[in-house]
């Protein structure tokens, strides 16, 4: 996998998505280390839910239940996340996260917030 | 500096013997009641516990925890005039009464299903809450907690729209904006079942908070689509909303918004309003009057509440995700910022006390408040809290636009 902090922004985008598209997930990483889950999941919680709501049943943002995401994969989901979209309050979380954060984010979004 | 455990163990001890470590010494609870005055109390969000905490800003210290009252992220509370009662806005469309003197939750109702914060009107009478779902605001019978009004928010393509910045005005009068439909909404509450409604369309780009200036002249709505506010006169009859600060981003590219800003607490200090900027690392200060810009303030990044110590001296900023571990403290009269500190993962909130000789200040992911004393900045003590949010203090019930 292409690792996004080694290229200018530009062609880091290109080349997510270029990876996305031909990579399939499970084969492209591996599952972050118990810390990294920590970490990420303390991300959407708090940062994510100040938007979302801290469940995750929304709020300015959009609803982010399982059930509100389920007609999108787990790539679109990440684009989304990295990328943001353009014209709404959502940021691009690229200079923030990585590529592979933003995968597990879109996973744990697709599977629901641990209770 | 006072730990939290010592000032609790103080305070039982104070409030009468035959109290267990544990207990609450309430009115409710206590074998004699305490007989005090709710001046200088206040409430803590803990939002991920879904609990206040009863704070005494004399005593620096917990008096109480208020357990259940739901999903807390992005809580909010009001008090009535009398300061003995707070009305509590949850994120699951929870709005609760709470009663200081007892430490406990008069009644509890669900109103809607996802609400962002609310207002109380001038006499005490009215609660508003304003709701992303299902839309609108809807007004409570603070007695009661009993719905006297339900107005949806339907914008003039009659889309239904999110609600943001609902502030109360004088003479039972409550402003609004919203969100999708690019209005703002005047309701006059006199007669709470037959509310009057002056809509202003058209007045900028996803409007995403509100505020009044503290005279009641003006309701202002900071616009996330477009580089801009909007000003609404409410002193002149007939007055329409005007674009102010227009492009004070000079046209460059915002940075990615990782938290909203909030307009609360936007103080004026002086004739000046200085208020975070959308997406850069600046503070604006403005003039009160005219709204022209009359400097900008270069910090540590994108601000998110920028309140004003109650003299108007001093203006202290927190800040977005990544670096919403810091503070700073601009003076007014140079426009400068005099001092930066990092009190920990996650400021969420900061709260003055009446006349602003110290800060509260909550640092979420160190489960604790920070107590300053504002004129040296030195810390005195703090207190312990699960993820602190909001922090308010009583005489907010006789401030306006809050």
């Amino acid at each position: 996998m292409i690792r996004r902090a080694t290229l200018p922004t530009g062609l880091a985008i290109l080349a997510v998505a270029a990876s996305l598209a031909a990579t399939p997930i499970s084969a492209a990483r591996s599952e972050p280390d118990p810390a990294t889950r920590e970490r990420l999941t303390h991300l959407l919680i708090q940062d994510c839910g100040s938007c979302h709501g801290l469940t995750l049943q929304g709020g300015l943002g959009k609803p982010l239940l399982p059930e509100n995401v389920s007609d999108r994969s787990v790539e679109v989901l990440a684009e989304i996340i990295l990328d943001g979209i353009a014209g709404t309050p959502m940021p691009p979380w690229k200079g923030l996260i990585s590529q592979d954060d933003a995968l597990f984010i879109a996973e744990t979004l697709k599977r629901g917030l641990p209770r | 500096m006072t730990s939290a455990s010592t000032s609790r163990r103080g305070l039982f001890r104070a409030a009468g013997a035959g109290l267990a470590a544990g207990l609450v010494p309430t009115a409710a609870t206590a074998a004699e009641p305490l007989l005090r005055g709710t001046g200088d109390l206040g409430l803590v969000v803990e939002r991920a516990t879904g609990s206040l905490l009863l704070v005494d800003t004399t005593a620096r210290a917990v008096l109480a925890g208020i357990d259940g009252l739901g999903d807390m992220s992005h809580a909010s509370l009001v008090f009535d005039r009398s300061e003995r009662y707070a009305f509590v806005f949850g994120r699951d469309g929870g709005l609760t009464k709470v009663d200081l003197l007892t430490a406990s939750i008069v009644k509890r109702i669900v109103q809607g299903g996802n609400a962002i914060g609310g207002a109380i009107s001038d006499d005490g009478k009215l609660v508003a809450v304003s709701n992303y779902t299902p839309g609108g605001v809807r007004v409570f019978d603070t007695e009661t907690l009993e719905m006297v009004a339900d107005v949806p928010a339907i914008d003039a393509k009659g889309a239904p729209s999110k609600t943001v910045g609902l502030v109360d005005l004088p003479f039972r009068t409550f402003a609004w904006s919203l969100l999708d439909g690019d209005e703002i909404w005047i309701g006059d509450f006199t007669d709470a079942r037959a509310p009057k409604l002056t809509r202003y369309p058209g007045i900028g780009r996803l409007p995403y908070d509100g505020v009044a200036t503290s005279d009641g002249r003006w309701y202002i709505a900071g616009l996330f689509g477009e580089d801009a506010l909007t000003r609404l006169d409410l002193w002149t009859a007939g007055a329409r909303p005007e674009k102010v600060l227009a492009g004070y981003g000079k046209g460059e590219q915002p940075l990615p918004v990782y938290k909203m800003p909030h307009m609360e607490g936007w103080g004026t200090a002086g004739d000046l309003l200085l208020i975070p900027a959308v997406g850069r690392h600046e503070v604006l200060a403005v003039d009160r009057n005219s709204f022209r810009e009359v400097g900008r303030i270069p910090v540590h990044g994108q601000p998110v509440f920028c309140v004003a110590r109650p003299d108007g001296r001093q203006v202290w900023v927190n800040y977005a995700h990544p670096v919403n571990d810091t503070v700073e403290v601009i003076d007014v009269p140079s426009l400068k910022v005099v001092h930066a500190f990092v009190p920990g993962p996650a400021v969420l909130h900061l709260e003055f006390t009446p006349r602003g000789h110290e800060v509260w200040i909550s640092v979420r992911d160190r489960n604790r408040i920070d107590i300053h004393e504002t004129r040296t900045f030195a810390k005195i003590a703090e207190i312990s809290a699960k993820s602190p949010s909001g922090i308010f203090f009583t005489p907010r019930a006789h401030r306006l636009g809050v």
